[in-house]
Formats: structure tokens, C-alpha cells, sequence
């Protein structure tokens, strides 16, 4: 036998303490559930100093199920601080001296040196450190209870939103005891959306009865716990169970919609994405017929313009977030005049020169930020009106980031179309584009012509990069992801056709949604680029051909 | 004696004594990390590490009355480079006595057989897939028992029943996930209850497959994610989690390709309670632990600096190599790969790590939680230390293979049942 195969350690120290969290996660709803019916009023008073100390000591072990019961001991306790010391825990700032018997609460632990006050009196206690104090450790079980404890404590004085967050969670709880209490409770709410979650949660309990009347309620239910339930009794032998699988159907299909209408959204959030990293490079390519490997960087200087802003703003992602917009348009497309100056227009009409000189200044990009920024990420801050989600209903909802920039790629588009149709500029280039000669002939500076396009190809990359900072990673590698994506979708699309552009990049970003389910996502990407080249090769100018002789 | 060594050693740290006498009597350690290219993210720490581990090393003594000298290449994430540099440390004029390096199984694929053709020493401290064992690597990181298998056990215990894998689409992720499929499988778990998917390298539309992996967890059973997703692609993953409104307390995610480095580019508020697997975290608590904190955030002049657990592999590598040094009396590699074995060496979370016969290591294995700082809490570990196993006794094609390489057996893939060895020394 050799040490090799001495090495299954079956993990020991978990003892039945984990297997009851399922258990105890019941509890922690019915207690709340029972706080919240019975409307509690909790009158505390001050306990001794020495009980304060012996509820906090029962919080000292490493067995988690023995927290579980100090905290819920703390709770049911008179103590005037527990909701302070819950929270605290609950944060993990609640800990005690390693080398003593005081209890402290951590006030501010950024840094290595944290403040600390006195957990019994909240008298300041000077700073401690990791190693002078010793943070009480919860896992998700225990999280999950103190959540629910705290909310408890603060029930009574719940507005609505409260309620409602107690009245979903009755959904799939109700039991034989506490149907009268909920019953009740149903009599005294006067919100609407409060009692309709009531409604649901008391048929679901008569349905789970045998009451097939109750199923009239549930009819066009989208919440997971009523299909649970139902697809349960549907496949039993109740005498419900046939009138219960039609109303599962019912849910089934009106759910199937919802899902068909959040994978569009998925789609065109991804297809957004596509749009505005290649829009740029629509411009660019387009006009001055320029391989632009460098693309990508550009977008990079975008994001990293976004997270300088918000550096140079602490506590204001928002407001920084909004003076990004012009600040990555203008450090984008000053670099992007640098280059087209100091590179490209000496390789005017040598494609594959000017794609190898681009390749090496996007090497040359990615190796100045790492060297300058350090090759981690940075973390660029959503403002909170970018986090989160619109929930319509239980079935569909939409994420705020994505939506953010799907909303923030049309109107880039819309602002570029405009710019190429109503502008002397956009008359410009729509001349160049068409017939360099002949645009040349009528007194249209070509060469600066190039370079404002350039530009502007460029500030629409950093805007890109504005952009992506919400959904991705600021890194030096931010560009090199969407390139060869943003080739793809101008090819596709038609070069140098701004419709093109969109329609393109929506329709790969949808299709590959769609796709992504059913074949995974290294497969959809490789059906989308094969179906790309078999359409070029029917249709070399892709979606939308530029009309005229040049085509 | 001694005061003449250190002496000595004081002036050739301050860089008096003649350059080439300096070159005939130092120990070169050479140092395989890219510095640029997609990798520098999570390799150029280790370099920085190792530095500051070498100049400590310097400042105690050195190594058999030596000082030891850094050899520091850039394979700029290339895997063939790695393996052209390797031979370069190798070979060329900078004789290296030992390598410290590479991050991914490729790249170490890659530098596998230039170090068996060439002799070499390499230590590679990241948790791999197991499913290999060579004569001159010793893996310092986490084997899928150390890691993987763990990390399910204590998901079981909390009542999971359905499983999500995770991954990035390359060899490590796909093994483990093959391994833990069929562990999972052996623990009576239906197929109906697994889901496997794997996304590219750098991939950020995660919305359908989170959308995904929300409905598979609405069926009423207890369901966790094991995320073998890698590098990049894990910011914009754990972002549309908290957006799509998942917490660890409906569906808990456990990673084994996060740690404090990959935390330090995301907003950890909304990620409290999702899980990693590993031998260490920053948070352990250890004098120790404490003690290399200190140094590195001393050594780096940042005071946010983190550290993590290949750093703690290295850590451990490099003094496991200096005790096989001490012991043999040489840098030869025959002689130190002999004495290595049975070394220990303590670790930074309070015990102590063996390098087995199999050139793996012995560690606890830790799952902690996210917390809102950005660190872990560890809420679990395991009592004692589990020893690294080169090959899964969970994949039927090596449950019956193991790896020895003591003398007289020398065998990196020795079949108990037949008692052939079909790789290494002991195969002729």
C-alpha cells in the first residue's frame, strides 16, 4: 500500500450539523412567517452585562449549528443591542479578543488596522487587527437564519414592501396550523399585490388538499413553487391530478412565451454589444478600406478612460459613468488620429502592411497599459441604476446593465446615422467612400477627410468600451475578445453600410442565443461563423451592398 | 566559518564582489512566468513572489554557503515559448538548478518533455487535473482529491441534489468535470440531476446560460454550480449571477479558479456566500500566514495587496526544494529528486505539507465563503491533511494506476492490477 492511496480523507467535521439546513432553513420562514402574523411587538429593556457577555459567548464555536441556536437565543433575548450584534454578525464584524474576554464590533474594517468599539457598551475601543481579533465566520445556512431573524426584529415596523417579501415567502408554507392565521392576515391587508400573493399561497395549500375549485387561482401562476407543486400532483394519482396537469399547461405554455421573449432580449443585449464594438470599425473599414487591428485596443482605452473617471470620482459611479461617455469618445479618437497620422497614411492602399502595423500597435497598447496600469483588472463600479434587473414577472425579467446598453447602442447608432446623413462631414465621406477620385476632383480634402473618419471611427470604440466596462472585465485583454466578432459583423453586414452593421450584429447576437441552449456555446459560435462564410461566398457584399458601379 | 559565509554573502547581496565570481557561485533558480499576454493577470504575482522569496533567502544565508540567483524569463502566455525558454534555462549559459513556473496544463504539457529530456526540476503550483505524474514535476498545487472531490462532499452534506458543471472549454475543466460526473454518479446522483457546459476562454454573454442554470435550480430540489470557469471569463459571470437576482442561498456557486487575485476586479457585495475550493486562503488564520502577509505587502509597497494559493504552493515548493538542497548536499538534480521525497515543510495555515513519492503534496482543503472585503471565510476544512493522487481512482481508465518514484520502483504510471509500469525509469 503506498502513501498514493491513502488519500480519500472523507471530509470528517461534517457531522449532522449541515444535513439539518433544510430543516432549520423551514424554521427560520416559520419564524419569521409567525413574527410577522402575530405582529410582535418586542419590549426590551437593558440585561446585565454579564448575561450580554454569556449570550455573545455562546456565539464562540466553530460547530455552525451551534451559532445557529446562540443567535436564535440572542434574538428571543431581551438584550437592547440585538439587532445590532445580528447585523454585525450577519456582516462579520462581530468577533471577539483573541487573547481576552471582550467582544467587539468592527466599525470599519477597510485596511489592516480596523476601528473597534466594545460590543456590550459600544464604547470606542481604539483599532485591532486580524491578529488581535477574531471575526465570528457564518456560512450561507446561518446567513440565510440571521436574514430572516433581522427581518423579524424589524417587522413591525414593515411598510409594504416588507409585507410582500413575507407574503411570497408563505408560498408553499401554509400548513394546517397556520392556514387559519394567513386566512386572517388576508382580511386585514389592503394592498392589492400583498393580497394576491396570499390568495396564491392559500389555493395552493386547498389544491395540495384536493380542492380542485382553488386551481381557478392558480390559473397563469409563474411562480417556480406553484409548478413545483403542481407538475407533483399532476403526475400522482389525486383525483385532481388531470384538471391539475391542464392548469400546469396553462403555465407551461404562457411560461414557454415569456422564455421566447427573454431569449430575444438576449439576444438583441448580445447583438447590442456586437453592434457597438463594430460600428466603429463599419467607419473605418468602410471609408478608408483600412484593417484595423488595433480596433479592439481602442475599445480598451474606452474602458479604461471609464475607470479613471471613476477614480479621479469615488462614491459617484453614476456621474462618472455619464462623463465617460465624452471622455472615452475623445481619448479614443485622439489616439486613433495618432495612429491614422502616424502610421496608416504612410500605407495608404497596402492593405496587408497596414493590418501587420496595426497588429503591432495593439501589441504595442496592450503591453503600455499593463505596464502602466498592471496587467489585473480593474474594477469599474455599476451605479445602481445599472444593477439588478426589471422584473415583469416571475418569468421574465430583464437585466438594467444589458438593457442599459442595448438602449446606449441605438442611440450611438442613431447619433451616427445622423451625423452620416444631415453633417458636411457625413456628405464627406459618404463622396469618399463612394469614389475617391471623383470626391478628390470636386475639392473634398481626401486626407483630412481620412483622418476626422478615423477619428471618429475610434471615439465610437472608446464609446464601445464606455460601454462594455458594465458587463465585462477592465483588462488589458478587454480588446482582443471582439475583434475578430466585430470583423465578422462587418463583413456580414455589408462594408461600410451602417444598417448593415446593425442588422448584423443583432441578428448574429440572436441567433446565437438561441443556439446557445441547444448546441452550447463553443458549437454556436463555430455554426455562426461557418453560416457567415457560406453566406459571403453566396453574397461576397454581405447584407446590405453599397449600390453603384463599385459594387 | 559562518561569519565569513555571511559576511560574504552581505557583500554580494549589496552587489560588491566581482560579477564573475558571482556567476561561478551562485544557485540559479529560474523563474517561468509570463509577464505579458493573457496570462500576466495571475503569473506575474508568482514571479514577484519568488523574487522576494529568493532575496529573503539571501538575506538568511542563502543555500549551502551560496547565494541564490534568479533567473526570470517571459514566455509572454505562449505555450510553445515556455517550452522553447525551458530549455533555454536548461541548456544555455544560465544554467538554472531548478524552475519555478507555468500556470496552465498546457503550458505545462508543453514544458513536460524538454524537463524529462534535459533533467530538470520543475515545480508547478497550480491545481490541475491530475491524470499525470513525471519524473522531474513536482505539482505543488491541488490534485482533483485535494479540490474537486472535497468540495462535492461538502455540497452533498449541505443537501444539493442537482449539480451544474461549469467550465471553460479546455483540458482541466473537462477532466475534473469527468471525474466529478463520475463520482457523483457512484453517490447515486440521476443524469437528470447533472448539467455540463462549457463556454470559451474570455467569454462575457453569460445571460442564457445563467437563465439556464435558473430554471435547472427552480425544480424544487437543492441545486449548487461547480465552476471550473477560468480567468477572465469569471467577472462578467459572477455579474450577471447577482443581476439575474441569483444569491448563494438559492443556488450556491463553488469555484476552483477563484481566489483573492480574481476577487480583487469585482464588487463582492452581491457575490456574499458563493464558495471556492482551496488549500489556502488569505484569511487563514496562522502566524505563519500573518507573517508572509506582512512580508509581501512589504515587499510589493501595496497595502491591498493579496495573496493566494499558488503563491502559498510556491511558497511551500521553494522550501521544500532548499530542505531536499540542505539534505543532499548538492543541486544535483538525481540527488535532489531522491531526497525530496518524505520532505516537510510547514505550510502557511498552521501545519505542515509532505512531498509524497508521487511528487505530489499533502494539504488540508479549505472551502470558504465570499465575503463582502473581497476575502474568503473559511467554513469548512477537512481534519487533517489529504495527500495529492496523481490518477483518479474515479475514472476507470486509471483507477488502478499509481505513480511511485522512489528507488527501486521509479514508476509514474504503475498498473497494481498487472504490476507493469508503463511510464518512467522503471519500465525498462
Amino acid at each position: 500500500m503506498t502513501p498514493t492511496h491513502a488519500t480519500n480523507v472523507r471530509p470528517e467535521g461534517m457531522t449532522g450539523s449541515q444535513a439539518g439546513f433544510g430543516f432549520r432553513h423551514c424554521l427560520t420562514v416559520v419564524a419569521v412567517l409567525l413574527a410577522w402574523l402575530a405582529i410582535v411587538s418586542p419590549v426590551q429593556a437593558e440585561v446585565t452585562p454579564q448575561r450580554a457577555q454569556a449570550l455573545l459567548q455562546a456565539l464562540d464555536t466553530d460547530d455552525f449549528d451551534a451559532k445557529a441556536e446562540a443567535a436564535q437565543a440572542i434574538a428571543a433575548s431581551d438584550a437592547a443591542q440585538k439587532t445590532r450584534w445580528l447585523e454585525a454578525l450577519l456582516d462579520g464584524r462581530l468577533g471577539r479578543e483573541r487573547r481576552g474576554e471582550r467582544f467587539y464590533i468592527i466599525t470599519d474594517d477597510s485596511g489592516r488596522e480596523w476601528s473597534i468599539i466594545d460590543a456590550i457598551t459600544f464604547e470606542d475601543a481604539g483599532t485591532g487587527s486580524r491578529r488581535s481579533v477574531d471575526a465570528f465566520r457564518i456560512n450561507n445556512a446561518l446567513r440565510t437564519q440571521l436574514q430572516g431573524l433581522i427581518a423579524s426584529l424589524s417587522l413591525d415596523e414593515g411598510d409594504e414592501a416588507t409585507r410582500l417579501e413575507a407574503a411570497k415567502r408563505l408560498i408553499g408554507e401554509v400548513d394546517a396550523q397556520s392556514v387559519d392565521a394567513v386566512a386572517a392576515k388576508l382580511d386585514d391587508e389592503e394592498s392589492p399585490a400583498v393580497r394576491a400573493e396570499i390568495d396564491t399561497a392559500l389555493a395552493l395549500y386547498r389544491v395540495e388538499q384536493g380542492d380542485a375549485s382553488a386551481l381557478a387561482t392558480l390559473r397563469g401562476n409563474l411562480d417556480t413553487r406553484v409548478r413545483n407543486s403542481l407538475s407533483t400532483i399532476a403526475a400522482s394519482d389525486a383525483p385532481i391530478a388531470a384538471e391539475a396537469g391542464e392548469t400546469l399547461a396553462g403555465i407551461e405554455s404562457k411560461r414557454a412565451w415569456y422564455e421566447r421573449g427573454q431569449t430575444l432580449f438576449f439576444g438583441l443585449s448580445a447583438g447590442s454589444v456586437l453592434v457597438l464594438a463594430a460600428i466603429g470599425l463599419a467607419i473605418t473599414f468602410g471609408v478608408m478600406g483600412v484593417i484595423n487591428m488595433a480596433h479592439g485596443e481602442l475599445i480598451m482605452l474606452g474602458a479604461y478612460t471609464t475607470w479613471m473617471i471613476q477614480q479621479l470620482l469615488p462614491g459617484q459611479p453614476g456621474l462618472a459613468l455619464l462623463l465617460a461617455i465624452p471622455g472615452g469618445f475623445l481619448v479614443a479618437a485622439a489616439f486613433g488620429i495618432l495612429i491614422e497620422r502616424s502610421v496608416i497614411r504612410f500605407l495608404k492602399g497596402r492593405p496587408l502592411e497596414t493590418l501587420l502595423a496595426t497588429f503591432g500597435i495593439s501589441l504595442i497598447l496592450q503591453q503600455l497599459v499593463r505596464t502602466v496600469f498592471s496587467p489585473l483588472n480593474r474594477r469599474v463600479n455599476s451605479p445602481d441604476w445599472l444593477q439588478g434587473a426589471w422584473q415583469i414577472n416571475e418569468a421574465l425579467s430583464l437585466t438594467l446593465n444589458r438593457l442599459g446598453v442595448l438602449l446606449f447602442c441605438l442611440v450611438v447608432f442613431a447619433a451616427l446615422w445622423a451625423l452620416m446623413r444631415y453633417t458636411r462631414l457625413g456628405l464627406e465621406v459618404r463622396a469618399v467612400t463612394q469614389n475617391r477620385a471623383m470626391a478628390r476632383s470636386m475639392g473634398v480634402r481626401a486626407a483630412r477627410v481620412d483622418m476626422l473618419t478615423f477619428g471618429l471611427g475610434a471615439g465610437v470604440a472608446g464609446l464601445a468600451g464606455v460601454a462594455l466596462s458594465q458587463i465585462t472585465n477592465v483588462g488589458p485583454n478587454l480588446g482582443q475578445s471582439y475583434i475578430v466578432d466585430s470583423f465578422l459583423v462587418v463583413v456580414f453586414g455589408g462594408v461600410g453600410n451602417l444598417w448593415g452593421t446593425l442588422v448584423a450584429g443583432m441578428s448574429l447576437g440572436v441567433i446565437n442565443q438561441v443556439l446557445q441552449p441547444w448546441v452550447g456555446a463553443v458549437l454556436a459560435k463555430v455554426i455562426v461563423l461557418v453560416g457567415v462564410i457560406l453566406f459571403i461566398q453566396k453574397r461576397p457584399q454581405g447584407l446590405f451592398a453599397p449600390k453603384g458601379r463599385t459594387s | 566559518m559562518n561569519k565569513i559565509t555571511s559576511t560574504a554573502a552581505l557583500l554580494l547581496s549589496m552587489g560588491i564582489a566581482l560579477p564573475a565570481a558571482a556567476q561561478e557561485d551562485t544557485i540559479k533558480v529560474g523563474i517561468l512566468h509570463s509577464l505579458s499576454g493573457t496570462m500576466a493577470i495571475s503569473e506575474s504575482t508568482l514571479k514577484d513572489e519568488m523574487l522576494m522569496l529568493i532575496e529573503e533567502q539571501n538575506e538568511k544565508g542563502g543555500l549551502l554557503g551560496k547565494q541564490l540567483e534568479p533567473v526570470v524569463m517571459d514566455p509572454a502566455s505562449d505555450w510553445s515559448l515556455y517550452a522553447e525558454q525551458a530549455r533555454d534555462m536548461l541548456t544555455g549559459d544560465d544554467k538554472v538548478d531548478v524552475i519555478f513556473g507555468n500556470w496552465t496544463s498546457a503550458s505545462r504539457k508543453a514544458v513536460l518533455p524538454v524537463v524529462e529530456e534535459e533533467n530538470g526540476l520543475l515545480f508547478y503550483p497550480v491545481q490541475y487535473e491530475g491524470e499525470e505524474s513525471s519524473e522531474n514535476i513536482f505539482y505543488t498545487g491541488a490534485a482533483p482529491n485535494q479540490q474537486a472531490i472535497p468540495a462535492v462532499d461538502y455540497l452533498m452534506s449541505q443537501g444539493v441534489e442537482r449539480w451544474a458543471l461549469l467550465g471553460t472549454d479546455y483540458v482541466y475543466p473537462r477532466t475534473t468535470n469527468k471525474i466529478l460526473e463520475a463520482y457523483l454518479k457512484d453517490h447515486g446522483v440521476a443524469d437528470d440531476d447533472i448539467m455540463v457546459n462549457y463556454t470559451p476562454f474570455g467569454f462575457s454573454n453569460w445571460q442564457s446560460i445563467v437563465s439556464e442554470v435558473k430554471d435547472f435550480g427552480s425544480q424544487g430540489k437543492k441545486t449548487a454550480v461547480v465552476s471550473t470557469i477560468n480567468g477572465d471569463a469569471n467577472v462578467p459571470f459572477y455579474t450577471e449571477l447577482s443581476n439575474q437576482g441569483i444569491s448563494a442561498s438559492d443556488i450556491p456557486v463553488v469555484a476552483f479558479s477563484v481566489g483573492e487575485q480574481e476577487l480583487s476586479g469585482i464588487d463582492t457585495g452581491p457575490l456574499v456566500g458563493h464558495m471556492a475550493a482551496w488549500n489556502y486562503f488569505m484569511s487563514v488564520d496562522s502566524d505563519a500566514n500573518y507573517d508572509f502577509i506582512d512580508n509581501w505587502v512589504e515587499y510589493t509597497g501595496d497595502d491591498m495587496a493579496v495573496t493566494n494559493d499558488p503563491m502559498e504552493a510556491h511558497y511551500i515548493g521553494f522550501n521544500m526544494w532548499l530542505e531536499a538542497v540542505r539534505e543532499a548536499g548538492t543541486t544535483d538534480v538525481d540527488a535532489v529528486k531522491d531526497s525530496i521525497i518524505g520532505v516537510t515543510v510547514p505550510n502557511l495555515s498552521g501545519g505542515s505539507s509532505a512531498m509524497m513519492p508521487n511528487h505530489h503534496i499533502t494539504k488540508p482543503v479549505m472551502i470558504g465563503e465570499i465575503q463582502d472585503d473581497g476575502q474568503f471565510s473559511v467554513v469548512w476544512e477537512t481534519s487533517g491533511n489529504v495527500a495529492g493522487d496523481a490518477w483518479s481512482d474515479y475514472l476507470p481508465e486509471s483507477q488502478n494506476l499509481i505513480s511511485d518514484w522512489r528507488a527501486p520502483l521509479r514508476c509514474g504510471k504503475l498498473n497494481v492490477d498487472t504490476m507493469t509500469c508503463e511510464d518512467g525509469a522503471g519500465a525498462e
